[in-house]
């Protein structure tokens, strides 16, 4: 009888975590099809290959942002952290120096960035939220400061074809952005699927006192998370410049939310512990078909945001109905 | 007012708590409840103030049969149970935190807080205490939060004040001071039933004292007319029936030596040592500092001087990775909060502390890890479907093997097992008693600190009895009897020699 039980217990458990882990994969399945039958243009190569582009910068955010949510935490700098490594590696360019250099010093600064959270939040205790709101602010305007509140753009920045390449280069016919996507989303995938270290990540999330007992140094992981943070919006902000060619002091505002935003509907919980990076992807490609659907559909961009924020509603809801029948 | 509760019965579950309780309170008599921690004084309060109904039996109030829906209602009947943690908001002012839910209002429906500040002070000078009201109540000692507490029970009127442990955290002055308020009310004619674990306090304060094993009542005493002797032989009367397997314990050299390990407050000067095959049994009251005490030894929190050493050498852990490594194993008294990631699977809590072992090219090998859980989970008979089901969605006795799992993963040679058979049913006690000796076999060190009486003895080769952070004697587990340690543990001197 108890077995028995236990047995159906079980099977139930099985059933809901199928579910929530293909969920965001039906949702995006059954967005694709609407808006292909509403417009037929939209699964044209070229459209799609388009709509990956666009998600791409989004995306590569995001990837980051899971490791931070699973940890309980967030992070609002991100499109703080992306306009000012841009700006820094923009500038660079523009002053001569070796495009190399200049993306290097763009990526190990927005690591620096994100290492400077994780201390905050690690040894200052700030409570994640607080501490990279405030710095959003402070590297929102270090970036104002830094572009004396101007566009950085030049000559010199289109002669390096490396550079160039990072937004607008296509290799096998792709655009290289979505390379980089992919390339991230491998490497981000194995870490914290594969690692001891991404263990260590899901460990802190659902249990911090427990992680800790079980010898997880949880703070250097919390730093290191935060890092890579960082550094995937450096990443993000080198495409985003190179793309348009020029580092825009506003570049990045609000992204941070479109990050949450795609983490949240791929099926991670913001309470931390429970999630997968393969689900922010989806939640990315379902932001970006959104965004690309409608604009084919010549919906107002007004309305455009009345609709993404009622998805992701309907996602929270629904989710938070699938874990109380638990 | 007089509560007579008959024959009081309540089970949780299949967990039969309560088997028949009689207990008698009247106005004007300090009735003290004594008992070993889970003897069910809490829950037979909790039903007395109508928290949960009672299976059977009856609570006369005044002759009259009564029921309370709940707290408040009992409050308003002048029955006021006063909490061992008391749950105050501590950055509200003094003043806001007594009138809580109970808050004055004027003629405009506005809070009246000229009358509110009055009357707590009234309330509170008639306790002999004078302090600002207005300041957050988290600015004062815990003995004057107990008086704000008092002060509450007076401003509902109460014929009748529980206070659960109300001196666990009190200097010796705030209880004088305490002792000689609750004289005052006595007179007064208001009635007590003060539940305590202290020997020293009974003898002063209390009038009659009943004592709890079990869930049964077993004696009512006029104070006056019991020894400590016979109170401490009603509190652990069981007898140790085979329950326990046979130990043939073989020691090897010194595995963990702690030398004058003090933590200022929480506790002090304590040595002790545990050798390879052996189980040290860490006895005392709850509260007494056995768990902080191994918590420092972790490297989970700080201590501020003293020494460990592992295998004769001085060691210094700063976390539990350092404990780790140095091949300590430390089961948590709560394995729900600190000893596994109920929603991580078993494989992922298995394989936690050892993780860094498994990394090959930088990747865990899952194929050893893998392995590795289920070898433990044979080992350890763990019941579950597999290795990928939920922590979370085991039983209690499983979950602690699981947490067991861990720490026998990771190599240790000493390990702390704090409350190991904390809800745990009896078949899976049987097995993690055995799991100890096949342990002790195999050279490991085992530091047990257990509540239970019966479970020290059984188990222990030698016995360190904890009282308010100190280490009052080490006895033999073979001569120590559940009156010497608990007379250790009370903070009485042990007559006849034992110790060693």
């Amino acid at each position: 009888m108890q077995a028995q039980s236990k047995t159906k217990a079980a099977n139930k458990l099985d059933v809901r975590k199928i579910f929530s882990r293909l969920g965001p994969l039906l949702a995006l399945v059954v967005l694709v099809i609407l808006v292909t039958i509403m417009s037929p243009t939209f699964v044209s190569p070229a459209n799609l290959l388009n709509l990956l582009r666009q998600v791409s910068i989004n995306a590569v955010i995001a990837f980051g942002m899971t490791f931070v949510i699973l940890t309980g935490g967030i992070d609002l700098s991100v499109g703080s952290i992306l306009a000012l490594s841009g700006a820094v590696t923009a500038s660079m360019l523009t002053s001569g120096f070796a495009a190399p250099l200049a993306l290097a010093v763009g990526l190990i600064l927005g690591a620096i960035f994100g290492l400077f959270n994780g201390i905050l939040i690690a040894y200052g205790k700030a409570a994640p939220f607080i501490a990279t709101l405030a710095t959003m602010t402070i590297f929102r305007g270090a970036t104002y400061v830094f572009t004396n509140g101007n566009p950085i753009t030049g000559a010199k920045m289109n002669n390096s074809f490396l550079f160039q390449f990072m937004g607008r280069g296509y290799l096998f016919g792709i655009p290289f952005p979505i390379i980089i996507m992919i390339v991230v989303y491998g490497i981000l995938f194995v870490l914290l699927h594969k690692t001891a270290f991404g263990r260590k990540t899901y460990a802190l999330g659902g249990n911090e006192t427990a992680a800790r007992i079980a010898g997880v140094r949880t703070k250097v992981v919390t730093m290191l998370i935060y890092t890579i943070s960082g550094l995937m919006a450096a990443i993000a902000g080198i495409i985003l410049t190179s793309r348009l060619s020029s580092a825009q002091p506003d570049a990045g505002t609000t992204y941070e939310m479109d990050a949450i935003a795609a983490v949240v509907l791929g099926g991670t919980s913001l309470a931390g512990g429970k999630g997968r990076i393969f689900g922010t992807l989806i939640g990315a490609l379902i932001i970006g078909t959104l965004n690309n659907g409608m604009n084919l559909l010549g919906i107002s961009s007004f309305y455009q945001q009345i609709v993404k924020g009622i998805v992701i509603l309907i996602a929270v809801l629904l989710d938070r109905r699938s874990s109380n029948n638990g | 007012m007089k509560i007579e509760m008959k024959k009081i019965t309540k089970s949780f579950g299949a967990n039969q708590v309560l088997k028949g309780v009689n207990f008698t309170v009247e106005s004007g008599e300090v009735h003290a409840l004594m008992g070993e921690n889970g003897a069910g004084k809490s829950t037979l309060m909790n039903i007395l103030t109508g928290l949960y109904p009672a299976n059977s039996g009856e609570i006369l109030v005044d002759g009259q049969p009564t029921t309370y829906a709940g707290p408040m209602e009992a409050e308003q009947h002048g029955i006021s149970f006063i909490h061992q943690e008391m749950n105050n908001f501590l950055e509200m002012p003094v003043v806001d935190n007594m009138f809580l839910n109970k808050e004055l209002r004027n003629k405009f429906g506005l809070m009246d807080s000229k009358t509110m500040h009055d009357q707590a002070v009234h309330y509170l000078s008639q306790l002999g205490a004078k302090f600002d009201v207005d300041q957050p109540i988290g600015n004062l000692s815990v003995g004057r939060q107990q008086m704000v507490e008092i002060a509450k029970s007076l401003m509902t009127d109460a014929k009748i004040i529980i206070m659960d442990e109300p001196t666990a955290a009190l200097t010796e002055a705030e209880i004088a001071q305490l002792f000689s308020v609750v004289r005052r009310l006595k007179a007064d004619g208001v009635g007590f039933i003060y539940i305590s674990h202290r020997m020293e306090e009974i003898f002063e304060i209390a009038d009659k004292v009943t004592v709890m094993r079990d869930g049964l009542s077993i004696t009512e005493y006029a104070t006056k007319q019991v020894t400590m002797k016979q109170l401490v032989k009603d509190m652990v009367g069981r007898e140790i029936d085979d329950f326990y397997p046979d130990r043939t314990p073989n020691f090897g050299p010194v595995a963990m030596e702690v030398k004058h390990l003090t933590e200022k407050g929480v506790f002090s000067d304590v040595s002790f040592s545990v050798r390879q095959g052996e189980i040290l049994g860490f006895s005392g009251l709850m509260g007494a500092g056995r768990t902080e005490i191994m918590r420092a030894i972790f490297g989970i929190d700080k201590y501020q001087s003293g020494e460990i050493l592992l295998d004769g050498q001085p060691v210094k852990i700063r976390d539990p990775q350092d404990a780790i490594r140095h091949n300590l194993g430390f089961l948590t008294e709560n394995r729900k909060d600190e000893g596994l990631i109920l929603d991580d699977s078993l494989h992922d809590n298995i394989v936690l502390p050892s993780i860094d072992g498994f990394v090959k090219h930088g990747l865990v090998d899952e194929k050893a890890t893998d392995d590795f859980v289920r070898m433990l989970m044979k080992r350890l008979t763990v019941k579950a479907m597999g290795p990928e089901v939920t922590a979370g969605s085991l039983s209690g006795g499983n979950q602690q093997k699981v947490v067991l799992a861990k720490w026998i993963g990771s190599g240790s040679k000493v390990l702390i097992l704090d409350e190991p058979t904390r809800g745990v049913d009896v078949g899976a006690k049987r097995e993690i008693y055995d799991l100890m000796n096949e342990l002790t076999d195999r050279n490991v060190a085992i530091v047990m600190i257990s509540s239970d009486l019966p479970e020290i003895l059984g188990m222990s080769d030698r016995i360190a009895v904890v009282y308010e952070g100190r280490i009052t004697g080490i006895l033999d587990g073979k001569t120590a009897t559940q009156e010497s340690i608990m007379t250790l543990a009370t903070g009485g001197v042990e007559e006849h020699a034992g110790a060693i």
